[in-house]
């Protein structure tokens, strides 16, 4: 039996979760929110064309893999990343790392964690989880969106390593393998600030807030266009993508409201303190929305009134993250 | 979103007693974390996607009884997958997956496709042979 001495700590999100705890193994003590900011994981994308689960694809958060790419780049971190074509290469290169005490980032297919309930087991190949030990059985993990650690056999891990499908793992593996002592928390703040009001105030049609407009408009077409059986599936999965689990709420604003509260103590700025406060108001409308939306699903409402009136709240969602992007960007020039 | 108004419903997580953390700010103001073991829009949202996915299941249960779809089609659905993810799993292009689907060609895939897909699906090559669905 091998057994890192690593401590698993809950959080929202898989991937900031996965970041925070092997840094925080290594001695650089970072939370959740901290990572997720500076990584810019704030942002919203409307892909129409793209049909995930037979709905359109809209995400709250950028590609899976770039929020920690983007923080390990902006703290100055060395990561060492695999992939692997055969299993056994991907299994043998993982149990050398658990025997060098280095415990082990991997991305994994969902659909075969045989300790997520049923309901949650989608074909979504890009979640993150820590080896952290080994035994007789199988190994020791730790899901950062469980309360307490788990274990999976070598054949579950390796069904969950090479998971086929959009974004394939490949058996993934990755470990910061050089940090620096005194990172430069600041500037990775600034930059991760800087990246995350370029993305919501992009002059593009999909993205940030010109995305939701767009979801706002397609959303009042949709019951005419598509029936409201369709309308209703497609409303049911946005809210899913704003509210499941690893969003820690309201798209993802609580947890960066939570970050502009440290990047505040850490600048010495007291306007970000401010902006939380609003980013946190902004995150509860969101989940007013959340709210709406699935009363349109459950009853199954007919009136175009109903879609109307959820437009509306996204489009004023939409102005005012981008009134709040806009005093973001000043807030730290 | 305030730490006392974190949603404690019923969900789908509560019954695998699992808690989901939620950041929430605490009477002063700052940011702490919660647990959560549910909330009710999520649940409608998931399961309405979840009886999409029934409806898909029975809908391809209907076509294989008819003879209008192989088992493949229906097991694909089963393991709540699509073509890309069912064509990936078995290593083969999406069109072969496709053709796949009609019963006469299905019934005349070699060993090796079989084992393939029966892998995908986690049975015996066998019992994918001769699966018959309920």
């Amino acid at each position: 039996m091998m057994q890192t001495d690593f401590k698993h700590r809950q959080s929202a999100h898989c991937e900031n979760g996965v970041i925070a705890n092997l840094l925080t193994d290594k001695g650089m003590a970072v939370s959740e929110p901290m990572m997720f900011g500076i990584g810019s994981g704030l942002f919203f994308v409307y892909l129409p064309f793209l049909k995930v689960n037979y709905a359109p694809a809209f995400s709250y958060r950028p590609m899976p893999g770039l929020i920690f790419r983007r923080a390990a780049k902006r703290l100055g971190l060395t990561v060492k990343r695999q992939k692997f074509s055969s299993p056994a290469a991907a299994a043998a290169a993982l149990d050398d790392n658990l025997r060098n005490n280095i415990p082990t980032g991997l991305q994994v297919g969902v659909y075969n964690l045989t300790y997520f309930p049923d309901e949650y087991r989608f074909h979504f190949n890009a979640h993150n989880l820590v080896v952290y030990g080994k035994t007789d059985t199988g190994y020791l993990i730790s899901d950062p969106v469980m309360e307490t650690v788990t274990t999976l056999t070598f054949q579950e891990l390796e069904r969950v390593r090479f998971a086929k499908g959009p974004f394939a793992p490949k058996g993934h593996m990755y470990y910061p393998t050089k940090w620096p002592e005194h990172p430069d928390l600041k500037g990775a703040i600034l930059k991760g600030i800087k990246n995350t009001c370029r993305d919501m105030l992009a002059p593009l049609p999909l993205i940030g807030v010109r995305g939701m407009r767009k979801v706002a408009d397609a959303i009042t077409k949709w019951p005419t266009k598509l029936g409201v059986k369709t309308a209703n599936h497609y409303l049911a999965q946005l809210v899913r993508m704003q509210e499941e689990i690893g969003t820690g709420g309201g798209g993802f604003r609580f947890i960066y409201a939570a970050f502009l509260q440290e990047a505040a103590d850490v600048l010495g700025n007291d306007r970000l303190l401010e902006l939380s406060g609003e980013m946190t108001a902004i995150g509860d409308l969101w989940r007013q929305f959340a709210l709406e939306a699935s009363r349109v699903c459950k009853n199954r409402s007919t009136q175009p009134d109903a879609y109307n009136s959820l437009a509306i709240r996204l489009q004023n969602l939409a102005d005012l993250e981008e009134a709040f992007f806009k005093k973001l960007r000043s807030a730290i020039k | 979103m305030k730490k006392d108004e974190v949603p404690q419903d019923d969900g789908s997580l509560s019954k695998s007693n699992l808690k989901e953390l939620i950041y929430a700010t605490d009477e002063g103001g700052r940011y702490t974390t919660t647990l959560s073991s549910g909330w009710e829009p999520k649940s409608i949202a998931l399961s309405q996607s979840l009886d999409a996915i029934n409806e898909r299941v029975a809908d391809a249960l209907a076509k294989v009884k008819g003879g209008e779809a192989s088992v493949l089609y229906y097991l694909m659905e089963l393991h709540r997958m699509d073509v890309p993810v069912l064509a990936g799993y078995a290593g083969t292009w999406q069109w072969r997956v496709k053709r796949h689907f009609k019963p006469e060609v299905f019934e005349k895939l070699d060993d090796r496709t079989i084992k393939k897909y029966a892998d995908a699906f986690g049975m015996s090559p066998d019992a994918l042979r001769h699966f018959k669905p309920e």
